[in-house]
């Protein structure tokens, strides 16, 4: 009756756990859009990296002395495993999907100190390693939207065939299946001077309605799931709203000085992983940055940088690069964005 | 007569909470007066600053109303006895305390008869005019103040009369109300406003007069639509008087309901859109803030010249049978009021004084009711929270951005887990008035407002340490320049000797330099010798004088001796 416990004493209601099954629940949408237009494998991804990450986190945690069990419900773990197969290609062979999610968990999670102590995002932390490090599975494995006709022709048992023993069937190639990513063809050919924007588009291959083929509908799932995150009070609107607006604005702005060599702004808020970022990769609690104008610069710094690497830089898709590099300014961000205490420097303020 | 309102607009406050307020369990019925207990237990101290002394005796009869307790200091309240009876004991109690220790009580043997003590209003109650208020001045209105043992009855507890004088000398300009009571469960000032509005009125005229404030706002959440009208009547009754005595009328305000909105900074926000700046009062910036009980009991003061015995308080919660209000002497013990109002043993989960977001456990319910018990709350399991184990921090800023004073409470943490308490001030955490926000919305369940209240304690130990190392530095130091002076003393003193002496040989030798080789003379010789013998005779009767511990021995003591001896003999 007399329990020693401190103030307050009302019912939270909230926990870290609900938190991440929220989040889960808000990807559902984006999953079933891209089932349906990438195919099985992004199913296959999607348990595989689950089984690898739960059974990494269980493995460090049971090294690190931590109670298995309960760190295994905050679900943390399962909600990594899936952003880290939503990223990859959807024919992604087993071990692509083992290795990053050793890397998620094991390196970029658990032995910086396990939940809440990792400076870089896991899940994009592995991404990255992956692009680098096999740079040819991460890049040609995307299957061909379900517009093109691309992955009809392989059922969930060739794909896993695909997958688990890169068996393909007879009759198939995978120049067949599969398709470069519509942000791949426009950086190749745009920025190489290969081919104009109309000319991408009379190809039919790469434009969908307003965003990429194919993506553009994944996007516009995300989106869907990323704002009802935000009514549910999960997720602030500062950093998507920022890094959407960014991405837009510069767009915009390059966009209108050569239209046929830049893409517009709704290709690049609906393509790649632009909506996935911004609803659920840079709202990362743990690594995102605190304060009110902190996170407003922090998304800002990631659409911009996400616009400058998708325009100029080496690599096709740019949230993990641009997300990481704002994870390192964060600790700065935190620290000179502190908001003014009530009662501080009130004579200027006071009406 | 038209009532004019300056309040144009509202402000409002960052962060908060939309709160289950559960206050219709018991703001619904009547005032209930509990019963004079066997045994009352009135603490000396039931306020800010030095505790009162005690003026009665063991085996002293006493009335209601009686003073027991002086107020010692410039901050100090009076303490009466709350019903009539004798003296029983004055002695250490266990009181309500988040510390669980014990402070000095009077215990009462109550009669029964409850009979008061004269009471001497400064204005009788049958002045339809308020003529008589015209004439009271702002001190005789504080004096009596101060004489009924007020304390700020929000939870504060600071001497309302120091208060109140303090604002009457620097230009106050307006005076707040609070009757936001924004803690879920308390009913208290609910119940006060719908069933005493008039008394609550005239209370603050009398502060109003106190202050020289010249507009005066009752700032009220919005959840409370009954105490609003019956308060909204009171002054649309007493428009004349209010009128006359004030150029401004008295403004009642509704203010959305989002804890912590009645807390004082927060009410003055949004209010007035000021700030009280940081380690300041509300009187740094013209304003003076008073609750609405505190003003209900400045009219019993006043108008019927009782002090400060009784309170209204909440008993609610799931285990309570009939969740109410009741008013209750003070001093009566929580076990006697919870028995009065029924509770469900069986159903017991957890029992707080206060509110569910400020209140604390307590330790016992063998405890008295005090001047500052607003609420008894008394749960049933699965009615508040039982906090499964804290998880790390995932730096979610939910704590951030409940946080009614922009502070960081997640860097705070950080800090405060590192016991880096220079940081932690650095992020401004006795700005933190602790109200609980950043703990509730935590998903990671981490107690933050406890890991404050220990940083902040730390650092108070700090600079207690602090102090005391400076203090004995001091010291020290002075000590050293003490030593120091005394050796220069005596360097001087030596110094001197040695040249007089040098002098003296010096004119020795010049003497016997000068061929007479005059030897000192043969009588002074003797006199030295007889003076010597002498001092030593006296040394010696002295010695014998003084008596030795073996004399004057009791014949028991003697026994002892004579035993010790033969004892040491045998060997």
């Amino acid at each position: 009756m007399f329990v020693a416990q401190s103030s307050p004493f009302l019912k939270p209601e909230l926990s870290v756990s609900k938190m991440m099954l929220v989040v889960l629940l808000a990807l559902i949408p984006g999953i079933i859009t891209s089932v349906w237009v990438f195919g099985f494998g992004v199913l296959v991804n999607i348990v595989l990296a689950i089984t690898f990450s739960l059974l990494f986190e269980a493995v460090m945690l049971y090294l690190r002395k931590r109670p298995v069990k309960v760190y295994l419900r905050d679900n943390s773990a399962f909600l990594t495993a899936v952003l880290l197969a939503l990223a990859l290609p959807p024919l992604a062979p087993w071990w692509l999907t083992l290795v990053g999610s050793f890397f998620a968990i094991v390196i970029a999670k658990q032995l910086y100190g396990g939940l809440g102590y990792n400076p870089f995002n896991p899940a994009m932390a592995a991404y990255a390693i992956l692009l680098v490090s096999f740079p040819a599975e991460m890049t040609t494995l995307w299957t061909a939207p379900v517009m093109l006709g691309g992955h009809e022709s392989l059922s969930l048992l060739q794909t896993l065939n695909y997958q688990l023993f890169n068996q393909l069937p007879e009759a198939l190639t995978l120049d067949a299946v599969s398709y470069a990513t519509p942000l791949d063809v426009v950086r190749t050919s745009v920025i190489n001077g290969l081919a104009s924007i109309s000319e991408i588009r009379s190809t039919g291959h790469t434009f969908g309605m307003f965003g990429g083929i194919g993506t553009e509908w994944v996007n516009l799932a995300f989106l869907a799931g990323g704002l009802f995150l935000l009514k549910k009070g999960i997720i602030q609107w500062y950093i998507p709203v920022s890094m959407l607006a960014t991405l837009g604005f510069f767009s915009l702005l390059f966009g209108s000085f050569e239209l046929d060599s830049n893409p517009s702004p709704l290709f690049h808020l609906f393509s790649g992983a632009t909506m996935l970022g911004a609803f659920f990769i840079a709202t990362d609690p743990v690594t995102a940055a605190t304060t009110p104008k902190g996170r407003i610069i922090y998304g800002a710094g990631i659409g911009l940088l996400i616009y400058i690497i998708r325009t100029w830089g080496g690599y096709p898709d740019a949230i993990a690069f641009s997300v990481l590099i704002m994870n390192m300014c964060v600790p700065l961000l935190d620290y000179y964005t502190r908001p003014r205490v009530y009662g501080h420097n009130v004579d200027e303020e006071q009406p | 007569m038209s009532i004019s309102t300056h309040i144009q607009r509202l402000w409002s406050f960052p962060g908060g909470l939309k709160l289950d307020g559960r206050k219709q369990l018991s703001n619904e019925g009547p005032i209930e007066s509990a019963e004079i207990p066997h045994l009352l237990e009135i603490p000396l101290s039931q306020h800010i600053g030095h505790p009162a002394e005690a003026v009665v005796k063991v085996g002293d009869t006493i009335k209601k109303g009686q003073l027991i307790g002086h107020a010692q200091g410039a901050v100090s309240a009076p303490v009466h006895a709350s019903s009539s009876g004798t003296v029983t004991a004055i002695e250490e109690r266990l009181v309500p305390h988040p510390s669980g220790l014990p402070a000095l009580c009077v215990i009462i043997e109550t009669d029964g008869y409850d009979r008061w003590d004269s009471c001497t209003p400064l204005i009788s109650m049958d002045d339809p005019q308020h003529k008589n208020l015209h004439a009271l001045s702002a001190e005789q209105i504080t004096d009596k103040v101060a004489e009924a043992g007020i304390v700020g009855l929000g939870g504060a507890l600071y001497p309302s009369a120091a208060k109140l004088e303090t604002a009457r000398k620097k230009a106050t300009d307006t005076l707040i109300i609070n009757a936001a009571e924004c803690e879920p469960y308390i009913t208290c000032d609910d119940a006060l406003m719908r069933n005493r509005p008039e008394e609550i009125i005239l209370g603050i005229l009398l502060i109003k007069k106190i202050v020289g404030a010249r507009y005066c706002l009752i700032g009220i959440e919005d959840n409370k639509p009954e105490a609003f009208k019956a308060l909204s009547d009171a002054i649309t009754g007493y428009e004349r008087a209010i009128h006359e005595h004030c150029e401004q009328t008295i403004e009642i305000i509704q203010v959305p309901t989002r804890y912590p909105a009645g807390g004082e900074k927060q009410l003055i926000q949004v209010l007035t859109g000021k700030e009280v700046p940081t380690q300041g009062l509300p009187m740094d910036i013209g304003i003076i803030c008073h609750n609405i009980t505190t003003a209900a009991t400045v009219y019993q003061a006043v108008y019927r010249g009782e002090p400060l015995v009784s309170r209204i308080v909440t008993i609610t919660g799931g285990a309570i049978k009939k969740p109410q209000n009741m008013e209750v002497a003070i001093g009566t013990s929580i076990r006697e009021i919870l028995d009065q109002a029924g509770w469900d043993k069986s159903r017991v989960d957890k029992i707080i004084m206060g509110g569910p977001m400020m209140g604390f456990a307590l330790p016992s319910i063998d405890v008295p009711v005090t001047k500052a018990t607003n609420c008894i709350l008394v749960s049933e399991p699965g009615e508040l929270a039982t906090p499964p184990p804290a998880m790390p921090c995932i730096r979610c800023s939910r704590c951030a951005d409940s946080c009614p004073m922009s502070l960081l409470p997640q860097q705070m943490y950080w800090y405060a887990k590192a016991r880096d308490l220079e940081k932690i001030q650095d992020y401004n955490i006795f700005d933190c008035i602790e109200c609980g926000c950043c703990s509730y919305v935590c998903p990671s369940n981490i107690p933050l407002v406890q890991y404050f209240r220990y940083a902040k304690n730390e650092i108070w130990d700090d600079e207690r340490e602090r102090n005391k190392a400076n203090l004995a530095r001091e010291r020290h130091e002075f000590r050293q320049e003490r030593l120091e002076k005394m050796k220069k003393a005596r360097e001087e003193a030596a110094r001197l000797r040695k040249e007089k002496l040098a002098k003296k040989k010096a004119e020795e030798k010049q003497k016997a330099a000068g061929g007479d080789g005059e030897k000192l003379p043969a009588s002074s010789h003797a006199d030295l010798i007889q003076e010597a013998i002498a001092r030593s005779k006296a040394k010696k009767a002295q010695q014998q004088a003084q008596k030795r511990n073996t004399e004057n021995l009791t014949e028991a003591q003697q026994k002892q001796v004579d035993e010790a001896e033969r004892r040491r003999k045998k060997r």
